[in-house]
């Protein structure tokens, strides 16, 4: 080993131990942001002691992309708004994705005639992988965007097909081992990968994002990890296998928390629209619809509150809203907590991270198990825009397509305000019991201008 | 299958295994921060970019000026972005401080 190269490995291992302590770190909110400063001096050893390779021979596209690159990831996280946090990641993952099959492309194309047997099946497998991450993470941003429909686009066989391609794929990454020098296998690999992305993620329905983002964080990792196997690099193998980890580890979190199978999730296309026969009789059910000043009176009338925030949340960014009210319900003598569902909102800790956007201290932040028991013996609770996690129907109906997944028992508390935009189902197309329950006061409307109504009718009455 | 491929697999199985064990403790409250930092991590993909965008093939260079734009932007916009997550936990107490003008009252009624 000549002294650089050994210089070299030691910063990796420096690195790769300083990224096991950054996450590390993450497992309290008090250590996080300094265990996120140890992951950033890794990543600048790891970057800086690569730049001493001896295979680096002209250093002009590498300061272009550095600086290029800076530009835009600044630029971007700067400019973004908190609610926009799961497309942000979506579309960081696509970008993921991108780099790991370029530098695939580059490889096979640089020097496939040389490379040994195995390193060429890695390279297809990087290749294959990084290209699916790329268009799944495209489509789940355009979903996530609403350019594209977020509800379940599907067609008889698509399950067949999708996985035939897979398994082709994984034939002709066979094939490439033993024929390395067959480019269009190769391209076909990488074809197979693009197309691949696309159709797998179109089943899937806008409600299921959290286990798509999760699981498209592990195929990155993944990728990252072949690229390592096919340039012999560890730094990249213990990165991608953090990341794949972490990304598996939470994919099989939020689908328990749906209580569904990851199968079912990939090829379940959960949130297919109602029969017209079932629409029709949810139209003629009678619910209360209740005005602001109705919620307020309940609300003065209450010692304890809990809000339930949902996707609904986010969309019409309502945190500081939800903040505000909860403020003046505790100027009030009012006991106020907030109850975060796993699965509320488009990705992991979406709530979590728009309630603390919006100075609410996490202490607050109550999870599924730890605030279930709480409702029955609560006065009021606020469902801001969630939907399927306080759906009775997944406790009693066993026809429901959300039966089993663990709920909030929103409707064992004395009244329950719901903030819905209409009584639409939406595309989830599952229809909610509670929003036709006695106790349950339907306020319709836009949640932040309802909130700020509320705010307002506290403060008038005494 | 070479020496240097079985010590590579037992880096990886390691790693996952280590991985698995440190974002276990992970809380929920973190979840959204665990996922862009562990996305800014994944950005050392930037490492092999580099070594594509530097070497002495032009098809090469190309591809690799594109994906070391790519890790960058993932790199950099991921660390920035998560920092700037984790800077709104703040621990109860600090609530105080700002935009929490209530939070004193409540304190005081509740204990």
């Amino acid at each position: 080993m000549t002294p650089t190269a050994t210089l070299l490995g030691l910063c990796y291992l420096v690195a790769a131990v300083l990224f096991i302590l950054c996450l590390r770190g993450l497992s309290s909110p008090e250590s996080a942001r300094r265990g996120l400063l140890l992951g950033e001096i890794g990543m600048l050893i790891a970057v800086v002691g690569t730049l001493l390779h001896k295979d680096i021979i002209r250093y002009d596209w590498i300061l272009a992309g550095l600086v290029l690159g800076s530009g835009i990831g600044i630029a971007i996280s700067a400019w973004i708004p908190m609610t926009k946090m799961p497309e942000r990641i979506a579309f960081s993952h696509a970008f993921g994705g991108l780099a790991t099959a370029l530098v695939g492309v580059a490889e096979y194309t640089r020097e496939a005639e040389h490379l040994a047997y195995f390193k060429v099946g890695a390279l297809g497998f990087e290749t294959f992988l990084g290209f699916l991450t790329f268009t799944g993470s495209l489509m789940a941003y355009g979903k996530l965007q609403g350019v594209i429909s977020g509800a379940p686009v599907t067609w008889k066989g698509q399950n067949f097909l999708n996985i035939g391609l897979f398994f082709g794929s994984l034939c002709a990454i066979g094939l490439l081992v033993v024929h390395r020098e067959m480019h269009q296998v190769f391209f076909a690999i990488a074809g197979t990968g693009l197309a691949l992305g696309v159709m797998a993620v179109l089943p899937i329905g806008g409600a299921d994002m959290p286990v798509v983002i999760s699981l498209l964080n592990s195929y990155a990792g993944l990728a990252a990890c072949a690229t390592g196997f096919a340039l012999g690099s560890q730094i990249l193998i213990i990165s991608g296998a953090l990341d794949g980890s972490s990304g598996l580890l939470l994919s099989l979190l939020m689908s328990k928390a749906m209580n569904r199978s990851f199968a079912n999730v990939l090829f379940g296309a959960f949130g297919t629209a109602l029969e017209p026969g079932q629409a029709a009789t949810q139209q003629s059910k009678s619910y209360n619809e209740a005005t602001v000043e109705d919620a307020g009176a309940v609300l003065k009338a209450s010692q304890s509150v809990i809000f339930v925030p949902g996707y609904g949340m986010a969309v019409s960014q309502a945190q500081h809203a939800v903040r505000d009210l909860a403020a003046s319900l505790e100027r009030r003598g009012i006991d106020v907590k907030y109850a975060i569902h796993p699965v509320a909102g488009r990705m992991p800790g979406h709530m979590n991270v728009l309630l603390a956007e919006a100075n609410v201290p996490y202490d607050k932040l109550f999870d599924l198990d730890d605030i279930n028991d709480d409702f029955a013996r609560t006065d009021a609770v606020i469902v801001v825009g969630a939907n399927d996690v306080v759906n009775p129907a997944a406790k009693k109906d066993p026809s429901s397509p959300i039966y089993g997944m663990p709920v909030f028992n929103v409707e064992q508390s004395r009244s329950v305000i719901v903030l819905k935009r209409s009584m639409n189902p939406g595309f989830s197309g599952v229809e909610n019991e509670l929003f036709f329950l006695p106790n349950t006061m339907m306020v319709l409307g836009d949640a932040k201008k309802t909130l700020l109504a509320m705010i307002a009718e506290l403060k008038e009455g005494h | 299958m070479s020496l240097e491929w079985m010590f590579n697999l037992y880096v990886f199985v390691l790693a996952t295994f280590v991985g698995y064990q440190v974002i276990s403790r992970v809380p929920p409250l973190l979840h959204t921060p665990l996922m862009s930092g562990t996305n800014a991590i994944s950005g050392i993909s930037l490492v092999a970019s580099l070594l594509a965008a530097g070497s002495h093939h032009s098809l090469s260079q190309i591809l690799g000026f594109v994906a070391v734009t790519c890790a960058t932007i993932n790199v950099v916009g991921g660390f920035l972005i998560t920092d700037r997550m984790l800077r709104m936990f703040r621990k109860p107490p600090a609530a105080r401080g700002e935009g929490a003008p209530d939070a004193k009252v409540k304190a005081g009624r509740s204990s």
